[in-house]
């Protein structure tokens, strides 16, 4: 609009700084999906087990039950359960429970398991040695798999004010049907109508 | 405010007009946009005012009476939600009053870029036509539209929806959305660089703030927004897994990012009718605003604290106790600039010489009705409050008391004050004045009543209820009659302005108009400040 060629630059640099802010603000978007994940195995937060090498703490005097779920996400036709609903395990103390998963179908199929912990404070404090998760796993009609979880309660839980006083930590695990990157409108096999 | 020199004269040499079909589809005078952009408005807002007429229609009495599909309830709410926002209160306050006053408030010739201006308009259009598709075509399995809420949370919106609904809906904000960020570079460059010589920052127009700190957050939270739709629209389409947990996503990802864009849109919604409220309120109490620089950065501040405050949204999702208290303690703090604008108005009027006009009237009820709105926000923002209300009638109240009852009062105080600014035509002031009185009355008798549906239980977004909730819900539906009856008396007023032909004075409401548009004639020629007008007087 002005005829001023001091100001049409002066425009133009205004704009062109405001268009640089939205790339910003779109990358910052994107970017904030690996520094999410990244931040919730870091903290814990959202219920995430933390993943360890090794068990160097000291094993306490104080006991709390971890509990055992799983889950299969419909489309998959396997059992998967694990060996026992419930330890009572020491703080500190390393231990392994076993999962059992199999192939209840006639067809080879291909699921991927993910977990969490509830209550989502005690995520942090959950703190695991070896587990199964995030990788496919491909079971023929009738296979059955065992796969260990190893894990320990970090002690430093005692120190938390928000979970101190816990009895018991749920551990959850989901065996989903691979996507095999196919959309979800494919994967949603379920066509009945959800209204009356 | 300022008073202009010299502003009217050197405006007479002959503006030949364009054709009909030139001026309204080609447009790039940012009268004729700002005047697109209100009549848009008003038609999504009718839209979207039939679609919760159908809501209250069910909601008047326990059981289904009007919706036989729940589902087609669930729709008419997403639809009205995403079309009130996106398609109204947006379009009408931004697009219509910034672009038409912004220029002419700054003593500006037009805006920076008006071809852009042309763009973001019709992007808009564009983007409401496909909103309105995505009502007509499969959503949840056999039923139309989408009806996961205009949060549009996953997993709901993704294996909850497959049909083709939520991407038309997708796309329809992906336009919405470049639009507005077109529409906000638009604004800042015209703020910042074609202001009238001696118009400073600080002796700018209040409402040239408002629009200046809105688009600023325009540019900071639309592109997330846009971020989170289209990873939505991959993990739906295309396989990937940003929030599913099969693939090691997170739905509760969605949350944050939705609400960094959502909390933010909701002082877009406001700010601009801020800046419209005081202009008014200083204009009839024949007094400069109080606390002029007060009020410019209680703005900017509420744009700043509006970035960290997102999950007060999202107090049910399991934040720890800490980052609780802290969304707690900075939800709070938005109270003091919020506060310092509430009273600074009150003390605009104190001792002033005021005249109730409608647009006065329109401006005091918005002062009344957004104060109790955001008391009522106070009480949510405490996270052990907001557990016991999550999701229930009180919320719906709260932010239809500061949206509602809040933005669209001052989109209609706005047009009351600018119509003869705008049409060069008298509207004669008892149409505004009933306006108000059936629009205040029906909102309060609307929204009050939703206050104690919600203090005992009941929730939001469904399209039936206990018995028990009967009482009030009658009440309530009754009121949104009275509300939409008063759209009537506003649209008879245009017409019978039209019809009446009074010619406007250049500055029908006396020495306390200072801004600039009031020094031009009414309406404003087609091209203005050829020769800019030179700021020499401060008011404040």
């Amino acid at each position: 609009m002005a005829e001023n060629p001091h100001i049409q630059r002066k425009m133009n640099r205004t704009a062109f700084a405001c268009v640089g802010l939205v790339a910003g603000m779109v990358g910052l978007a994107y970017a904030s999906v690996p520094l999410y994940d990244l931040f919730c195995k870091v903290t814990g937060f959202g219920g995430t087990p933390v993943a360890v090498d090794n068990n160097g703490s000291q094993v306490l005097d104080r006991t709390i039950s971890v509990r055992f779920d799983s889950n299969v996400a419909p489309g998959l036709n396997w059992r998967f359960s694990p060996e026992t609903p419930e330890v009572k395990v020491k703080l500190g103390e390393t231990t392994t429970v076993l999962y059992k998963v199999t192939n209840k179908g006639d067809r080879p199929s291909t699921g991927i398991a993910t977990y969490n912990v509830q209550p989502d404070l005690a995520g942090t404090y959950f703190s695991k040695l070896e587990c199964f998760c995030f990788t496919e796993q491909t079971l023929q009609p009738g296979e059955t798999l065992e796969s260990a979880v190893v894990f320990y309660v970090d002690p430093r839980l005692v120190q938390d004010r928000d979970v101190k006083d816990l009895s018991s930590i749920t551990l959850s695990y989901t065996y989903f049907p691979s996507k095999g990157g196919k959309p979800v409108a494919e994967v949603t096999s379920s066509t009945t109508p959800i209204a009356q | 405010m300022a008073h202009a020199a010299d502003a009217a004269h050197a405006d007479h040499h002959d503006h030949h007009l364009p054709s009909f079909w030139r001026r309204w589809f080609y447009s790039t005078n940012h009268k004729d946009i700002g005047t697109l952009y209100m009549i848009f408005g008003f038609t999504a807002g009718i839209v979207g005012g039939l679609l919760s007429i159908g809501m209250r229609l069910e909601l008047q009495e326990p059981g289904l009476q009007f919706f036989s599909n729940p589902q087609a309830f669930n729709v008419f709410v997403t639809g009205h939600g995403l079309i009130m926002v996106f398609f109204m209160v947006m379009p009408t306050l931004i697009g219509g009053f910034g672009n038409w006053f912004i220029p002419l408030m700054i003593g500006a010739p037009d805006m920076a870029f008006p071809r852009m201006n042309n763009i973001s308009f019709w992007l808009t259009v564009s983007a409401f036509a496909l909103m309105l598709c995505s009502l007509f075509v499969e959503g949840a399995p056999g039923s139309l539209g989408f009806g996961g809420g205009w949060t549009v949370y996953p997993p709901l919106s993704t294996v909850g929806h497959p049909g083709p609904a939520l991407d038309f809906g997708i796309f329809a904000l992906h336009l919405a959305g470049a639009a507005s960020i077109l529409g906000a570079i638009n604004f800042i460059t015209t703020i910042l660089n074609m202001r009238a010589p001696g118009m400073t920052l600080h002796k700018m127009p209040l409402f040239a703030w408002a629009m200046l700190v809105t688009a600023f957050l325009l540019l900071l939270s639309l592109p997330v927004l846009a971020g989170a739709i289209t990873m939505l629209l991959t993990d739906r389409n295309f396989g990937t897994t940003f929030f599913d947990p099969s693939g090691g996503g997170d739905p509760v990802l969605y949350q944050h990012l939705f609400w960094f864009f959502g909390h933010p849109e909701v002082y877009i919604m406001i700010l601009p009718a801020f800046g419209i409220v005081s202009h008014i309120i200083s204009t009839f109490s024949k007094k400069p605003i109080f606390g002029y620089l007060g009020m410019a950065y209680a703005m900017v501040a509420i744009g700043v604290v509006g970035f960290v405050v997102w999950a007060h949204h999202m107090y049910t999702v399991g934040l720890s106790l800490q980052t609780q208290a802290y969304f707690v303690f900075a939800t709070m703090v938005i109270a003091v600039p919020t506060g310092v604008k509430i009273f600074s108005w009150i003390a605009t009027m104190w001792g002033g010489s005021i005249r109730f006009t409608a647009a006065m009237q329109w401006a005091v009820g918005f002062v009344f009705l957004f104060t109790v709105g955001g008391v009522t926000g106070v009480v949510l923002a405490n996270a052990p409050v907001d557990r016991y209300m999550h999701d229930t009638y009180y919320v719906v109240a709260h932010f239809h008391y500061v949206l509602s009852l809040g933005a669209v009062f001052v989109i209609f105080a706005g047009m009351y004050y600018w119509f003869p600014k705008i049409t060069g035509y008298v509207m004669p002031e008892w149409i505004g004045k009933l306006h108000f009185w059936v629009a205040f009355i029906g909102s309060n008798v609307l929204f009050f009543p939703m206050h104690f549906l919600g203090l005992s239980g009941m929730p939001r977004r469904y399209a039936d209820y206990p018995d028990a909730f009967a009482g009030w819900n009658m009440v309530s539906s009754i009121g949104a009659y009275i509300f939409f009856a008063g759209l009537f008396i506003f649209m008879f007023g245009v017409v019978y302005a039209f019809i009446r032909k009074e010619k406007a004075a250049d500055n029908p409401w006396g020495e306390g108009a200072t801004t600039l548009e009031w020094t031009l004639s009414s309406p404003p020629p087609y091209h203005q400040f050829e020769t800019l007008p030179r700021v020499i007087d401060t008011g404040h």
